[in-house]
């Protein structure tokens, strides 16, 4: 049962990994490339490419991406629905008790602890994934410029998105243009 | 109503989500704040809990923000089905084109520009992110309320970078530090941290 197959390997990468996308890309390869032999490493590389250049979610986008390869439109529901489905209820069960219990002294004082550190894990990682989108002190403007107009500016993230992508293709098309010139 | 405004949210965060679950936190704050679904106090645990509990982020975070808003299980299905809804039309729209051209997309200049470009405007959305749970324009924190939130912020920033100052180490040491720079640990310890300091 190859759709089974699919389903079952995505739940697992979806029950057992914490972390978000970059951390399930791992355990995708382990599974998918070196378990299954589903595809191989090259086409793997190239799948992290592609499920990065689309939007939305990473994991989601990879799930598409083998359902479709292995085993087309049920493949992608396989996958789709074993990727998604643990997240899914985990959280509605959370979501369920912890309604109960947030006003509980002791609850409230842990999650004081908590929230500085939650703004810690989403601005600190900043360093890495600076370095690695080969950032320079010309092109720093970008992130910085898209940050201050969002939040003082209230401007929302679509925008910044949307002009950021617009941009990069209108100068591209000069930049060609003028080469073909010279 | 709120369930129409819900869908309409998620699909617009799944649209135009670039770069993984951190920058779209940054969407998903907007969208919240612009709908009043929740205090900003229940956003922050939540984003808390959607990053220690299994599977993507963005699926922890929209489940969640669907049961708040909502306050039931029909909820929570909207607003995930809904932020799963523009990746696979674009992912399969991709796949299709990505069989018949194969690699050659990646040398294209307007291709790789555009995408160098917009990882870069991906770490703007998720310093904006985290600016905003710093300090939000009219409105007192809620996430730093002491000197000793700050603490708890300096020391979670300094674990988090650690592993990348220590180039030469040895396998022991080097799983050391992935454990105590993970995610789950931080949080975990912050916790605690809460629990005696506050309680």
């Amino acid at each position: 049962m190859l759709y089974l197959q699919l389903f079952w390997t995505y739940l697992k990468i979806g029950t057992f990994t914490i972390g978000g996308g970059y951390v399930m890309l791992s355990m995708i390869e382990r599974e998918i490339v070196d378990k299954k032999g589903w595809i191989d490493r090259e086409e793997f590389m190239n799948m992290i490419a592609l499920a990065q250049a689309a939007p939305g979610l990473i994991a989601v986008n990879s799930a598409i991406f083998i359902g479709w390869r292995i085993g087309g439109w049920r493949g992608v529901i396989a996958t789709v629905l074993g990727a998604v489905l643990p997240s899914f209820l985990i959280i509605l069960a959370i979501a369920m008790v912890f309604q109960d219990y947030k006003d509980f002294p002791a609850v409230e004082a842990v999650f004081k602890g908590i929230r500085p550190a939650v703004v810690a894990l989403i601005a600190a990682p900043l360093c890495r994934m600076a370095a690695s989108a080969k950032i320079t002190w010309a092109t720093a403007i970008i992130p910085v410029a898209g940050a201050l107009l969002i939040w003082l500016g209230g401007l929302s993230p679509v925008w910044i998105i949307l002009v950021t992508a617009l941009a990069t293709l209108l100068f591209t098309y000069l930049a060609e243009k003028r080469n073909k010139k010279v | 109503m709120i369930y129409l405004q819900l869908f309409l949210s998620f699909l617009k965060i799944g649209f135009f989500g670039f770069g993984g679950g951190l920058a779209i936190f940054s969407l998903i704050q907007m969208e919240v704040q612009a709908h009043g679904w929740m205090t900003q106090e229940e956003f922050v645990d939540i984003l808390a809990i959607s990053q220690v509990t299994p599977g993507p982020i963005g699926i922890n975070c929209a489940t969640y923000v669907g049961y708040t808003a909502t306050g039931n299980v029909w909820g929570s299905l909207l607003a995930t089905t809904a932020i799963v809804i523009p990746s696979l039309i674009i992912m399969l729209a991709i796949c299709k084109v990505y069989f018949i051209i194969s690699t050659r997309f990646q040398h294209n200049v307007y291709f790789s520009r555009t995408m160098h470009t917009l990882r870069l405007s991906v770490l703007g959305l998720i310093a904006a992110a985290a600016l905003m749970l710093i300090k939000p324009i009219n409105q007192p924190s809620v996430s730093f309320i002491d000197w000793r939130s700050w603490t708890i912020f300096a020391t979670t920033c300094f674990f988090t970078i650690l592993p990348l100052f220590i180039k030469k180490s040895t396998n022991w040491l080097k799983s050391a530090l992935n454990i105590i720079s993970h995610p789950i640990t931080l949080i975990i310890l912050a916790g605690v941290a809460g629990y005696v300091i506050y309680s």
